[in-house]
């Protein structure tokens, strides 16, 4: 996992044999030189080409969008859109006026939301998956059911927690109110304040199971050896989840984490279905306001340069995310 | 290393390119007949599903190919996809040959010019403008163009009322003003303990039919006749400020209906939880939720005073399904046959009785089923008091401005929050704020 | 039973607070996890009038007709198995090109090494509403030019959902990949195998937990997909993702229908899941070694 930003990714491995250098072990069987060189572009040939057709020839045609005016008045032809220059952007960043200040206002909320679900998700994931590593009676069926939120059509789970935070009939209500009494009155869920707290819920209830899935994977991965030798040092059980558990998930933490970032920022279907078209201003999520410019309101240049903006913003903090995270892990190593 | 990045940057720059310049597609020369014995047809969801229409649709278009030997490939889009359907359609020349569209949607749809005119010429091949109802008309594009599409389903609004709980409540005669309907309302709150009327508080397009009805009945228009946004003249603020006050100050509306937007406030009205309810076309699915048709009785909408009529008399949108033809079509005389059939006497009859709604096409209306007590009232409405929303290419981003600004307004009212005036014109500021500057 | 096969961690007996919190723990995971499913089960058994009224924990009316009427309000079976099929196909075309794409990264050196992950890794952050326009035009354009109907068929929303997943799944299985011990592929290549027989006998194998997240995440990935399944798909072609939005219509709304047809459609993947799930602790810790 340490490959992109670590120079001589799998180089530094402890494993005796021949050293994984630039000469791949197969060398010796195969003396054909094209072949041996050629096979890694051959086995990456796959995927580099359907990244290419999907996603980075239309995300290039999306930056050349974002320079047009590409309106209703031009859409039919957007060849012969006319050009804009930045004007699309100088319009999402003018924090004097109403678009340029809403945006920068959910620019906040969606930071806020991201951070506050990766970090719910990934407690609940790990936190299952350590508990659920050792076996025990029901353990198969208990994975299954954790898995039930990612297996259900988003639209109805989502629905299925509107029911839930209606302020007359729902769920919530009844039980917080009705209940157990804890608040004075029904709180809005869906409108207001508060719709940031529900949109946190529906989102971690949904994406956690992915957490789980993933560090329980990766928890297959550590030696056993190294926990009998902590065993033998008379090491308990919490210390070692402490001492080798956590570390030897940092690789697929390290992973997991930027890739739940990535998509609880750029998540559309959860706020759209629990909020519709517009969204309360405490839960305004960028893509919505960037769905509701482009789809909506059918400025699609003006769409374009918000998600240009907000790519840029997801490829500085990626790429400082991987920075730190891999000096960290290459400090260790050595 | 360096070259191949080189390369594959430029391959990847070559097919970009390429890609915008293939949009479109399609010349402006309007259609072609080198395919005149098929046409696909989009049509949207009327039923109660997209099986029902498809029930409804297949025998007419049977009929339409015995008739001209046409064969009509048929797809009822729902309405989740149908708009986003439309643009990829428009921007890539892959479209239907005949769709239907939601009338707001027409001046946008005609800004785009993906659409036929339907200009005297075409009208004539479909037997002439004046066979529509104005209202209708006017809902097919900005005025003074050509329309973008022809007027197919009409639909109005109208109040439904518990006659049960208006009896009970000692209520004789249906409020025909809105001081007549905040009374009722205060008066079944106080003797039976229900809501007096429901709404979607947090469906934008819902607000937005209810605030311009509103508007024009303050003498508001919500955009200059150049086109230009204009939302916070006195009688807008006014008519959102008498909306949102229905919850705040006059207490009719239960603040649990701001975050309605999946029609709850119709299951409400089925189940006697509310008294009167704001609708077009809520029969079919009041009957879905279990309430009789003898249960409900229906008058025409509010108005300030006196009865309903033009200007600051109207008391409903003129809601309804257009039919268009896209330029690009490869039968252009077929597509105009269709929707000369769609629109014909006796598909209208058919057409309309299926779905609930009201024919657009003047001739067709004299049919008995549309003189029954309910279907008159909505007929009547659409033909004396009905206005189109703003025929303008910014009709959408409106509908999401001004819409998103109530739903706010009516979520501070159900917070207890205080509605001024000031405040309606701070939020109907904003919401002229975020509209393009021309 | 793999399941049982070998004791994941020291000898340790579990201390009494492990169990005790893990009981707790899970407990109150499993309320979260299953509320909404309890709701979404409660309502699919109402009528359609009492869905929308006030919560209560029993419903007053248990009906199953809508699990009858499901099938006929929308063609139910086409959308499940048009799902089936994309997902599918999907899951089984992007497991074995990132398993290739990882296999390259994790065993060779190469040029352009970083390159490819880097950029593989950055899709990630396109968000989808920027490019689902142009992607529809250049399908569009490719059916053009080719013939190849990539867009309201299939075959273009397999293509999709393939690189959608692609991305984490090759990163996911490049750190899987590497932990696998090379003395493994090394051997193999000693007895004969090729790298190819190496990977598909040996590495593959031994990374089974891996591949299996791998699977899972994206099979879920075209599973719940709806922005661009809406846009590429058509009536015939159309996904459950999309196609449960057919229950609400303007008139009509059947929540109980849509519940009980989400919770029908649910039971095959989450059974699939329950049969795979025991592989993800099989694998090279379970025994495959020496």
């Amino acid at each position: 996992m340490t490959t992109a930003p670590a120079p001589t990714a799998g180089t530094p491995r402890k494993e005796p044999g021949p050293p994984a250098g630039p000469g791949p072990a197969p060398a010796r069987r195969r003396p054909g030189r094209l072949r041996r060189i050629g096979l890694p572009y051959l086995l990456l040939l796959p995927a580099l080409l359907l990244e290419l057709l999907v996603h980075l020839v239309p995300m290039v045609s999306g930056v050349v969008m974002s320079f047009k005016q590409l309106t209703q008045f031009t859409l039919r032809d957007w060849g012969t859109a006319p050009w804009t220059a930045f004007d699309n952007y100088r319009v999402a960043v003018d924090f004097d006026a109403a678009v340029g200040r809403e945006l920068l206002h959910s620019f906040f909320v969606t930071c806020g939301f991201t951070v506050l679900s990766v970090l719910l998700c990934w407690l609940l994931g790990t936190a299952a998956a350590i508990y659920m590593q050792d076996a025990f009676r029901g353990r198969g069926l208990l994975r299954a059911v954790f898995l039930v939120p990612y297996a259900l059509p988003v639209y109805a789970a989502v629905i299925t927690w509107v029911f839930m935070f209606q302020h007359d009939n729902g769920l919530v209500n009844h039980v917080l109110h009705d209940q157990l009494g804890v608040t004075d009155g029904r709180p809005f869920w869906l409108i207001g304040d508060n719709s940031f707290y529900a949109l946190v819920t529906v989102s971690v209830w949904k994406n956690w199971p992915f957490a789980f899935l993933i560090v329980t994977a990766g928890l297959q991965n550590v030696p056993k050896e190294l926990y009998e030798a902590a065993a033998l040092d008379g090491s308990g059980m919490w210390q070692q989840i402490r001492h080798i558990t956590l570390p030897s998930l940092r690789p697929v933490n390290q992973v997991l984490v930027l890739v739940l970032f990535l998509w609880t920022f750029n998540d559309f279907n959860t706020p759209y279905l629990l909020f519709g078209k517009s969204a309360p201003d405490s839960a305004d999520i960028l893509s919505i306001h960037i769905y509701e410019s482009s789809f909506v309101t059918w400025n699609f240049g003006s769409g374009a340069a918000m998600s240009v903006l907000l790519l840029l913003f997801l490829l500085l903090v990626t790429g400082t995310y991987l920075l730190l995270t891999s000096r960290g892990r290459k400090a260790r190593h050595a | 290393m360096r070259t191949t990045l080189a390369a594959r940057g430029a391959v990847l720059l070559a097919l970009a390119l390429a890609v915008p310049a293939c949009g479109g597609g399609t010349d402006t020369g309007g259609g072609s007949n080198d395919s005149p014995k098929t046409l696909t047809y989009w049509a949207s969801n009327q039923g109660a599903n997209a099986e029902v229409d498809k029930k409804v649709l297949k025998p007419e278009l049977a009929k339409f190919e015995k008739q001209t030997g046409i064969k009509v490939k048929l797809e009822v889009v729902p309405w989740s996809e149908l708009l986003n359907r439309i643009l990829t359609a428009t921007t890539s020349g892959q479209g239907p040959d005949v769709l239907n569209i939601g009338n707001t949607w027409s001046a946008s749809l005609q800004a785009t010019g993906a659409l036929l005119p339907w200009d005297g010429k075409n009208f004539e091949s479909i037997g002439g403008r004046d066979r529509f109802v104005d209202s209708a008309l006017e809902s097919t594009g900005a005025p003074g163009q050509a329309p973008a599409a022809v007027p197919l389903y009409s639909m109005a609004y109208a109040l439904y009322y518990n006659k049960q709980l208006f009896k009970e409540a000692g209520i004789s005669e249906p409020p025909a003003t809105w001081d007549e309907l905040v009374a009722a309302g205060k008066k079944v709150r106080a003797e039976k303990g229900v809501w007096g009327l429901g709404a979607e508080g947090a469906n934008p397009s819902e607000n937005i039919h209810q605030v311009f009805v509103l508007g024009k009945q303050h003498g508001a228009d919500f955009f200059t006749p150049e086109g230009k946004a204009d939302f916070t003249s006195k009688g807008a603020v006014a008519a959102v400020k008498q909306y949102v006050d229905l919850m705040a100050k006059d207490k009719v509306i239960a603040p649990g209906n701001a975050e309605y937007a999946q029609n709850q406030s119709v299951s409400d009205f089925a189940k006697g939880r509310t008294a009167m309810l704001l609708w077009q076309t809520a029969s079919a699915s009041l009957k879905t939720m279990g309430m009789k048709d003898s249960e409900w009785g229906l008058a025409p909408a509010p108005v300030r005073s006196g009865s309903p009529g033009s200007g600051a008399q109207v008391n409903s949108m003129a809601a309804g399904i257009n039919m268009a033809v896209f330029k690009s079509t490869r039968n252009l005389d077929g597509a105009k046959a269709f929707v000369k059939f769609m629109t014909g006497d006796a598909e209208q009859k058919i057409l309309n009785k299926a779905y609930g709604s009201i024919p657009p096409v003047k001739s067709a209306q004299r049919d008995s089923f549309f003189h029954t007590p309910v279907t008159s009232a909505l007929r009547e409405t659409l033909a004396t008091s009905a206005a189109a929303l703003p025929q303008v290419p910014d009709e959408s981003q409106f509908e999401t401005a001004v819409g998103s600004a109530v739903k706010e307004l009516l979520a501070d009212a159900a917070a207890g929050r205080s509605v001024t005036t000031s405040s309606v014109r701070a939020a109907l500021d904003k919401a002229q704020q975020q509209m393009p500057k021309k | 039973m793999p399941e049982a096969a070998a004791p994941r961690r020291s000898p340790t007996a579990a201390p009494r607070s492990f169990v005790w919190s893990r009981a707790l723990f899970l407990t109150l995971l499993s309320g979260f996890v299953l509320l909404p499913v309890y709701v979404m089960l409660s309502s699919s058994l109402k009528p359609l009038q009492d869905v929308s009224g006030a919560f209560r924990w029993l419903p007053g009316e248990v009906t199953l007709s809508p699990y009858a009427d499901i099938w006929s309000t929308i063609p139910l079976a086409r959308y499940f198995l048009n799902s089936l099929l994309v997902a599918g196909a999907a899951t089984v075309c992007s497991v074995v090109v990132a398993v290739f794409a990882a296999y390259a990264v994790s065993r060779y050196e190469f040029r352009g090494k970083r390159v490819f992950t880097v950029t593989v890794l950055s899709t990630q952050m396109f968000p989808g509403i920027l490019f689902l326009l142009p992607l529809f035009l250049l399908y569009v354009n490719i059916g053009n030019a080719t013939g190849i109907a990539l867009f309201g068929s299939r075959g273009g929303l397999i293509l999709t959902y393939l690189t959608f997943s692609l991305p984490f799944s090759v990163w996911m299985l490049i750190g899987y990949l590497e932990s696998v011990p090379r003395d493994l592929d090394e051997a193999a290549l000693v007895d004969g195998c090729g790298p190819l027989g190496a990977l598909f006998r040996v590495v593959v194998p031994a990374a089974m937990p891996g591949i299996v997240a791998v699977t899972v995440y994206s099979f879920m990935t075209a599973w719940g997909e709806v922005l661009f399944a809406s846009v590429l798909t058509n009536d015939t072609t159309r996904t459950l993702a999309v196609g449960l939005q057919g229950y609400a219509t303007q008139t009509d709304v059947y929540w109980n229908q849509v519940m009980a047809a989400s919770l029908v459609v649910s039971v095959p993947v989450v059974a699939g899941f329950l049969l795979l799930q025991r592989y993800l602790v099989a694998g090279l810790t379970a025994g495959a070694v020496k």
